[in-house]
């Protein structure tokens, strides 16, 4: 800290103390990272691949592209907040009335760093991903509304999780948990640059989120299919909807928390601190104000995952299509009324208490409708037990446990014992693992093809599922009875050896969790690899029901070659019982399009917010204000630039259709019965 | 040929294409002035809560001009009527650009001229010890006012954008979309100001 003003200027707070020599975990750590990251470069460097990777993806509006892009960011984030996740456990086993291996500050910051990226760079991102990928062809569109502000989100989060990723080298992270409560995470309490990296990722990744919901919500608004009312909407649209009003409004709550929090470590406001007018129970509002949507905000789009898996796997349309519509949006509004059972304890009068721990308890009603729903979708259907099915019907046991535990926790007294014990992490466990998590692979496993063109392993895609299933209630069961008797939460050594043997099976489910990451890498390796024994170029691999299937696998730039008129709730369905799913149109069905061109807009502005948040992590002001300026003078030089889009001729696209149609019917249509064999080539045949 | 003429603003008159074509930005524009809003909601909440944390620095009486902040406010009203007859300019006299732009410049100038008088509102309040960091009353004030202020600053920006590209361009449909949209703004911050008169300036002095 004594380093020359020459030195401040250019570098700021960075020093040697900045770099991961504290601990030799932290070294492996960072280590690990750095050899990653430089194993990939050396792999497209080595592949001569740069070129296609700029003009094919980083540059690319497709919002399949971008989609794609999403969930690869949530599945390297993932890795990432697993191994933490497990390290948590090894530590918590180990250190029974003894230290065990990882210092009190470094299990602060893997709690710390575990929490945001499985929320805010696994999740999100996941979710994010799987609506850019699927909905808008599901809605008949060609695009989202916005496809430039798209890959901006994209390009924030992606700098949010550089941030993330960079914190593990680079200085230390915050020790103040995924909801960085002050006034600890004050200047005066926490001085490093740790809440510093957390406040900037999160500022970066909700503005991205911010204007996705937007994006997605005006494309379901504006751009759905001729014909296509409210109520012939896909039930996935219909909670990527849902999501993205919560987004709208659920996300600046955050961005207005954590600028506070940035105004008062930056410029000595007194937002949240101790003293001086400080209000800290104001950030506890205002976090969980955003916090308890952002739930809902993670939960939906599984759900809306799980009723288009139940419906095809079942070979059935949805039964209750209007009652789950009806309950996803009461769920939506709910959870805006419910935020304050995060902070039961905080000292409000029982009336407040009661008011919101009935309000949670509500929840509980629609979310019992969609399973019931979901249960009687199945009833006397077709079921095949394919991958994503497993992880649907994984779900809905898990789940409902993890809802009744929610159920006792909404009881305010019996939350003041339960507060910031193991059992509250085993409750949202229950919820985000079995409820997003699963969704959220189950969507991964389901679409696959949609978007590659050829399926994913099933064997593997199984033995992933289970370990994930078996893993998690061996992790996660043994919390609740250690939180029942006083366990606290985020505890980096065990003083009550009684504690012991839960851990020690906590331990192993970790392990077993950590099995199915490794399972989920190898499902994606193998599949590869065997890609040519199981594509389906024709594109309705499951004897699918709505509209994103009516299209080759991978679809093209477009989506669709003519627009679809729609009749029916379960549109494809309905072209495949009327004979009409693959008929050449006439000529004038097909009319010229326009597509937008590639730009480099996007990424320069992600490229400049990392760069000025670093900037400002490390207090070095010329980067600050260089990444602030990029980023706004990207935007108006781009406002500059009026052809901005590209024609497909009605010709081009005539031609394209008819090839594939040729296809089609040279084709022989597969049974259920030979789902997941090489013979299908993604022909149905049509139920007699 | 007597042209019959839509209610509100749109690319062309009776066109339905560009009509639709003009319908999403709109409303995508509206979508995000309801998150903004969303963050002034929660500014003015801060501020009520934390309005009496004056931890025994100044107060409201002691912080606050009635007399600038009523200019303040007429400054921002009038221009947002200037805005308006901007607006108006590019529906019924879209081939005489000079009034458009004429109009945008008087709007300019004077969301400028509040900007000044805002900043001179600041630099008086710190001559009297109000400074943001005396106390969390003082932070909550600056960050609601001055949230408003970096609005009006960008929507000063962004007009001066506007006129660039109307001299680049002329009146396309791009640049008629994105005055549209920077009009709706401008009258949203007019909105937030009026709260801040009444909620800030009113409530803390009368």
């Amino acid at each position: 800290m004594n380093a020359s003003p020459l030195w401040h200027f250019f570098f700021g707070e960075l020093n040697y103390n900045s770099l991961p020599f504290y601990s030799p975990i932290a070294t492996i750590g960072a280590g690990a990272e750095v050899f990653g990251a430089l194993a990939a470069i050396a792999l497209i460097t080595y592949l001569g691949k740069w070129r296609y990777i700029w003009k094919e993806w980083l540059t690319s509006l497709d919002h399949k592209k971008i989609g794609i892009m999403y969930v690869m960011l949530a599945l390297v984030m993932l890795s990432r907040g697993v191994i933490e996740g497990i390290m948590m456990r090894t530590q918590q086993a180990m250190a029974i009335n003894n230290p065990g291996y990882l210092p009190p500050e470094h299990f602060g910051q893997l709690f710390s760093t575990h929490g945001t990226i499985m929320i805010f760079f696994m999740a999100m991102p996941f979710l994010t991903g799987l609506i850019n990928v699927v909905m808008p062809q599901q809605i008949g569109a060609r695009d989202v509304r916005f496809p430039l502000l798209n890959a901006i989100s994209l390009w924030m989060t992606v700098a949010g999780a550089g941030m993330i990723l960079i914190s593990l080298v680079i200085g230390k992270f915050s020790t103040g948990g995924w909801s960085g409560y002050p006034p600890y995470t004050e200047l005066h309490t926490m001085p490093s640059v740790g809440p510093d990296y957390w406040i900037w990722a999160l500022t970066l990744s909700s503005i991205g989120t911010t204007l996705t919901g937007l994006n997605f919500a005006v494309t379901i608004y504006k751009e759905r299919a001729p014909g296509m009312s409210f109520f012939k909407l896909p039930l996935f649209t219909w909670t990527s909807l849902c999501t993205s009003i919560l987004m709208i409004f659920a996300m600046p709550p955050l961005t207005v928390c954590t600028l506070m929090l940035a105004l008062d470590r930056y410029a000595d406001f007194h937002f949240f601190t101790n003293g001086m007018g400080g209000d800290m129970m104001n950030y506890a509002n205002l976090f969980w104000l955003f916090g308890h949507p952002e739930v809902y905000i993670l939960i939906l789009p599984s759900f809306g995952v799980f009723s288009e898996v139940f419906a095809t796997f079942s070979s059935k349309r949805l039964y209750g299509y209007k009652s789950l519509v009806i309950a996803t949006m009461v769920i939506a509004v709910l959870s805006f009324t419910v935020w304050l059972h995060h902070f039961f304890t905080m000292g409000q009068s029982a009336g407040v208490n009661a008011f919101f721990g009935i309000a949670t308890m509500l929840i509980g009603i629609p979310t019992g409708v969609k399973i019931y729903d979901w249960m009687l979708t199945m009833y006397r259907g077709r079921v095949r037990l394919t991958t994503p099915m497993l992880y649907s019907v994984l779900f809905m046991v898990l789940f409902v446990i993890g809802g009744l535990t929610g159920i006792i926790l909404a009881t305010p007294p019996v939350d003041f014992q339960l507060h910031n014990t193991t059992f509250l992490v085993a409750h949202f466990h229950n919820m985000l693992i079995p409820g997003t998590l699963f969704g959220m692979l189950a969507g991964y496993n389901f679409w696959f093809p949609k978007a590659f063109g050829f399926r994913l392993n099933e064997a593997l895609g199984k033995l992933s599922a289970w370990c994930f299933g078996i893993g998690f209630v061996l992790a996660f069961f043994p919390l609740y009875f250690t939180g029942i008797q006083g366990m606290p939460r985020r505890a980096q050594e065990i003083y009550n050896p009684a504690f012991a043997p839960y851990m020690y099976v906590a331990e192993v489910g970790a392990v077993i969790l950590g099995l199915g990451l490794f399972a989920l890498i190898a499902q994606l390796l193998v599949s590869l690899w065997q890609h040519k024994r199981t594509r389906v170029p024709l594109g309705d691999p499951w004897d699918a029901r709505s509209l994103e299937w009516w299209s080759p696998c991978p679809a093209p730039e477009m989506n669709f070659y003519t627009v679809p008129k729609v009749h029916d709730r379960d549109q494809f369905m309905w072209m495949k019982e009327h004979g009409s799913a693959y008929v050449l149109p006439d000529k004038d069905a097909y009319e010229d399009i326009q597509m937008p061109n590639n730009s480099a807009t996007a990424v320069v502005m992600g490229a400049a917010g990392f760069v000025g948040a670093f900037g400002l992590v490390w207090h070095i002001w010329w980067m600050a204000i260089l990444g602030l300026v990029v980023v706004w003078g990207a935007v108006i030089a781009r406002s500059f630039i009026t052809h901005t889009h590209h024609t497909i001729s009605a010709d081009q696209l005539r031609d394209q259709h008819k090839a594939w149609l040729d296809k089609v019917a040279a084709a022989q249509p597969v049974s259920r019965d030979h789902e997941t064999d090489p013979t299908n080539q993604g022909l149905a045949e049509v139920a007699p | 040929m007597s042209e019959q003429k839509h209610a509100g603003i749109n690319l062309k008159n009776k066109d339905r294409d560009t009509h639709q074509q003009a319908e999403s930005p709109l409303f995508g524009f509206w979508v995000f002035m309801m998150s903004d809003a969303v963050i002034f909601a929660l500014l003015f909440a801060t501020y009520g809560v934390m309005m009496h944390n004056t931890a025994g620095g100044p107060g409201t009486h002691q912080s606050f001009e009635l007399k600038s902040a009523f200019i303040e406010t007429v400054l921002l009203l009038v221009s947002s009527f200037t805005f308006g007859m901007a607006s108006l300019s590019m529906k019924y006299r879209p081939e005489r650009l000079r009034h458009l732009v004429g109009w945008l410049i008087v709007t300019l100038l004077l969301g400028m001229t509040f900007l000044g008088f805002e900043l001179h509102d600041f630099h008086s309040m710190a001559g009297k010890g109000a400074v943001p960091h005396r106390s969390g009353f003082l932070s909550a004030f600056f960050a609601l006012v001055s949230t408003h202020g970096l609005h009006v600053a960008s929507g000063c920006v962004w007009t001066i954008i506007m006129l660039i590209q109307l001299g680049v361009f002329g009146l396309s449909d791009q640049v008629k979309t994105r005055i549209m949209r920077l009009g709706l703004f401008w009258h949203f911050l007019d909105i937030i100001w009026v709260g801040i008169f009444s909620v800030v300036y009113l409530q803390g002095l009368l």
